[in-house]
Parts: structure tokens; sequence; C-alpha cells
């Protein structure tokens, strides 16, 4: 199963509540081994109603999952104890330490060695930079020791994928490094990391793959760099009409004569230079040529939907 | 499944050689961390200390009352054995349990702890946690149950132990002369106090079992408490009432003080054994329904 080229697969899984409301509508993930994807989404897409059926939280109303390969929920007693989660936010016993508290989870799991758990949870506390305030009562926690706290619940044993639903929902800029250099180091190990987020921007940085959802559908998914690869072609030049019929010759997609003296279009394979080349043969006075990159930010947005939209 | 044309990541892996999947070994000492983890925590919880320290003080304050007022005290009308307290402080144990038990203090106790076991962590959010784990649905209930059984039982010893040893303080100790007239041992006489004891506890743990049910029902562990007591009264009540005679031996609380018979000679154990029997029927079909619940439920919270 280490071996499986996806950690985590989904089809058509889909979940409505009883009340009605389709929260996760035939999605199908397919996280690769080794990867960091980023789940993406606004407030409400049903990221964490689709994390809560991976982790077999909430039943699926349709549909099926694997994780590292194993058909879950079947598999849920093998298959969970390796993977390592934090949904919706870090929940623990106020009165008990930081320590307590993960000795609490790591005596709920029958497959954790007891006579190691000090030294496991000793370490996870470390990894997170708790380990001076593991005795401090988990009341008395910031609320990014919390959600570090959160987070070391994954690390208490070697883990094949990490699931964490929204490591850095309100923390300020600089816990939000912290997580993202976590989460950096659990995958510099080899771990699958499945991150959740609203913010695109906390994430980009340590993803290799995304999946975006809006109202409950899978709206894109694959690399980071094919989402981010959308470049853009605009010529400056006094003769736009001309310039457009040798850039439809050239083949490219997507031309459009804006206003003015200006042509664009989706840059495609194309290379910068050779469109150049082509325009002045052909007697298209170029004024100026750019390839602007579309942010992943621009990008994002048109997938989600503007604004604070969340159906 | 679109899965084609995802190009796999590769990165340098850790041998999960060492983390092979875990083997069928014996369930039981993995089942007795995670009670031992629950045990911790319900007796660990200041709450629950509290509720603990309050049937601790209980007994020393009756005791001492009783003690100053008994030649006007009892007489018809007061709790039972209260008339026999004179004659042996061991008596005083079958007064407060009497009084904890009817006046909802044990129940009480037994309600927060057992409306609690799930409402408490659905509340917190620890619920979500211990499943992924996974803690298994069943294990976690099975390990809530024995906890509250547990609890229970020490609160009703608690009670009977500190009552004993105020009872003989405060009072007369000695060979103890039962409601039939014949006399036993001291010794002989705090068995069976300790039996009642026991038998108040398993009324308590029938009654946790009610709470357990409650406690998957909601994410508000208040609300489950709350469930529990005004089950208690109104049972208590119904018990009462001579209309409802027909039912009254199908009251989760009908049995409750039926332990007169462990104080004759010969020991006449029918009320005992009608009482367990209506206390394992009442765990077996609210164990049931939490298992119900809790196995099916979709964790939201």
């Amino acid at each position: 199963m280490a071996g499986a080229s996806f950690a985590l697969t989904s089809s058509g899984l889909t979940k409505r509540f009883r009340g009605g409301q389709l929260a996760v509508d035939r999605i199908d993930l397919a996280v690769p081994s080794g990867s960091v994807y980023g789940f993406l989404g606004p407030n409400g897409s049903g990221k964490t109603t689709t994390i809560r059926m991976l982790l077999g939280l909430i039943q699926p109303t349709a549909g099926s999952h694997a994780m590292l390969g194993l058909p879950m929920p079947e598999s849920q007693t093998t298959a969970l104890p390796l993977v390592g989660s934090l949904v919706e936010g870090p929940a623990f016993y106020p009165h008990l330490s930081g320590r307590a508290n993960l000795a609490r989870l790591d005596a709920a799991d029958r497959t954790a060695d007891r006579s190691t758990a000090r030294a496991r949870i000793d370490a996870a506390l470390d990894r997170v930079g708790l380990l001076a305030a593991a005795d401090k009562r988990y009341k008395a926690y910031s609320l990014g020791m919390k959600q570090r706290l959160g987070i070391a619940t994954s690390l208490l044993r070697p883990r094949q994928m990490v699931i964490l639903d929204e490591p850095t929902k309100g923390l300020d800029p600089q816990g939000t490094r912290e997580v993202r250099a976590l989460i950096r180091e659990i995958a510099a190990d080899g771990t699958t990391v499945f991150v959740s987020s609203h913010l695109l921007a906390e994430v980009e940085q340590v993803c290799t793959h995304v999946g975006v959802m809006r109202a409950g559908r899978l709206v894109y998914q694959g690399p980071l760099a094919q989402l981010r690869g959308k470049a853009g072609l605009l010529v400056r030049t006094p003769k736009p009409e001309l310039a457009v019929r040798v850039l439809s010759e050239l083949g490219l997609a997507g031309i459009q004569q804006a206003a003015g003296q200006e042509v664009t279009a989706e840059l495609g394979e194309m290379v910068p230079e050779v469109i150049c080349e082509r325009l002045v043969l052909a007697g298209v006075p170029v004024a100026g040529l750019e390839t602007p990159r579309r942010s992943l930010e621009d990008e994002f947005v048109e997938l989600t939907g503007e604004g604070f939209d969340v159906d | 499944m679109s899965t084609d044309g995802l190009p796999t990541v590769v990165r340098p892996r850790l041998d999960w050689r060492d983390e092979r999947l875990p083997a069928r070994a014996n369930p039981v000492p993995a089942w007795l961390r995670l009670f031992n983890s629950e045990l911790r925590l319900v007796f660990g919880r200041p709450r629950n200390l509290v509720l603990l320290g309050v049937l601790a003080i209980v007994p020393v304050f009756l005791g001492i009352v009783l003690r100053l007022t008994l030649d006007t005290a009892g007489g018809p009308g007061g709790p039972p054995f209260l008339n026999q307290l004179a004659g042996n402080g061991v008596f005083l144990a079958l007064v407060v349990l009497f009084l904890t038990l009817t006046v909802l203090l044990l129940p009480l106790s037994v309600a927060v702890v057992s409306g609690d076991a799930i409402a408490g962590e659905a509340g917190l959010g620890t619920l979500r946690g211990l499943l992924t784990v996974p803690s298994g649905r069943t294990r976690l209930l099975a390990v809530k149950y024995a906890a509250i059984v547990v609890f229970s039982l020490a609160a009703c010893l608690l009670v009977t132990v500190i009552s004993l040893i105020m009872g003989l303080i405060l009072f007369h100790a000695g060979s103890v002369t039962l409601l039939s007239g014949t006399t036993v041992s001291l010794g002989a006489g705090v068995l069976r106090v300790l039996a009642v004891a026991v038998f108040a506890a398993a009324a308590l743990a029938s009654l946790g079992a009610i709470g357990l049910a409650a406690s998957t029902l909601t994410q508000h562990p208040v609300g489950a408490i709350a469930a529990v007591l005004v089950l208690t009264v109104a049972s208590e009540i119904c018990d009462q009432l001579p209309e409802l005679s027909a039912i009254r031996s199908y009251l989760p609380t009908h049995y409750w003080l039926s332990w007169d018979g462990l104080f004759r000679s010969p020991v006449d154990w029918s009320g005992v054994e009608h009482g367990l029997l209506s206390y394992v029927v009442y765990a077996v079909i609210f164990g049931a329904i939490a298992w119900a619940k809790l196995t099916s439920a979709d964790i939201t919270a």
C-alpha cells in the first residue's frame, strides 16, 4: 500500500444532509502520494463536510472513497491509525495540559504502543514547539498554541498521510508562517499532506497540487503549476486588425481586439519571440508585446466565484 | 474516476515497514488503557470531584445532626431504619443511602457523569478527535459505560463507608439486631450494609445507561443531565400514585429501596432479585439505544 500512487481517492462522493441541503456533490478526489494537496474553496463550499466523510465521521449519501489504497469506511480501523488529522479546528479538554490531552488521544489508539507513549508525545510537542508549555492547561493556550497542539495530534506517530482542516484559521501572519513551515517539514518526510483552506494565499507556497471546491462541487483539481500556467499575450500596435489575422494564422486561442490599439490572446504553448518575429515579418508594427501572467489569485477567484459568494 | 493524467510527485519516502498495519493482537490491554484514561477523566474533572466531595460530607453532617436530635426524631414517617439507628451505628449508612437516593444527590451525580459522557465530548469537539484516532464507536461507548458503572459504585461506596465510620463513632457499635429480630455480629452487619451499597450502585448504573443514551442524542450535556433527573423524579412520583399501581413495578426507580430483605434472617432476596433484573433490562434497552444512535450518527460537532 505504500506503493499506491494515490494516498486518497474518491468517486462520486456525495453528502446530502437530512434537511435536503446538498453539501458535497459527486466529487472525485485524487490525491497523489507524497503530494501536498491544497483543498481550497470559500467557507461553506463543502470542504469540512468532505473531510468528515473521508475520516468516517459522517456517512456519505453516495459514492465511495479509499484511503492509502484501502476502501473506506470498511478499512477504517487499519487505515486511520496511519492518517493523522485535525478536523475543523483544535478541540481539547480545557482543564487538561497539552501533554495530558495528547496522552488521552494516544490512549484511544488501540494500535499505539503504550511503552513509547511518553517519548512520542514529547517528540510531537517538540515538533510543534510546545514542549515548554506541555504542562500548561489547554485553556491557558493562545490560539496559535491551540492550533499547533491540534497539529501535534497528527504527529503522535509516523503517518502516511496527514489531513489538516483549516490549520491556519484565526492565526496571525507569524502563526500562519509557522504552520506552513510545519507542513513543509511533514511533507519532507514523504508524508502526504491534505490541507484545506479558504485562503489560497495561505497555502499556495507549500502546495504541489490543489483541488478547488465551489458550492459542493470540485471545480478544479491538478498540479498547482498547471493552474498557474495560463499566460496571456498582449500586443500593442497601430494595426490591430492585421495583428489579429497573424495571430489567428498562428493558431492562438481567445484572440480579442481590445479597446484602442491592443490585441490580446492566450499564449498557450507558443513562445513570445516567435510571435514577435511573425508579426514583424507580416508587417505589423509592434509597439509593445507582453505576456501577462494571470495571478493564481485571479484563477482562484474565477473558479470559486467573486468575493463572498458562499451560495 | 478522473485520476488519470495527474502526475505523481516523487519524494524521498520514509520506510514504512516499521509501521506495519496493526496486527490483530489481544485487544484487552489497549481497551484497559483507554478505560484507564476515561477513569482519569471522570475522576479528574473538578466538577465530578465536587459532587463526590458533597457526597462525602453528607454522612458526616447527617450523622452529627441525628446524634444531636435522635431523641426527638424518628417515629413513624421518618426514613426507614432511623429507629434502628440508636441501637447500632451501621444503620446510619442505610439512612444516608435512603436520603441521598431519594433527595437525588446520588442520581444527580450519576446523571452528570453519564449525561456528559458523549454529549460533553461532542460539545467540546473532542469526540471527533477520538473517533478519527480511531477509537472505534462501539469501543468508546463500552469504555464510557464501564466508567459510569465504576463511578456509580465509587459514589455509593464512598457514602456508605463514610456513613459506617461516622455511625460507629457517633452511635452504638456492636452486634446488629436485624429487622427479623435476629442478632448478627458487627462484621456480618457491615457486610449486609455493603451489599446494600452495591445494590444501590447497580440501580445507579442502570440510570447511567439511560443517561448515556440521552447523551448520544444531544451536544448539550446539560440537556442530557436534566432529562435523566426529570425521568427520575417522574418515575418516583408515578411510583407513589395508586392509580398507576399496575405499571409501578416497571418503573426504573421502583426497586431502588427494596433492600429490606437483606436485613432479615434468613435473607429475603426477592426484592434484590427483582431489582437487579429490572436494572439489567433497563441497562440493555438504553445501552442498545445509545449504541444504535452513536454508531449511526453523523458527527458534525
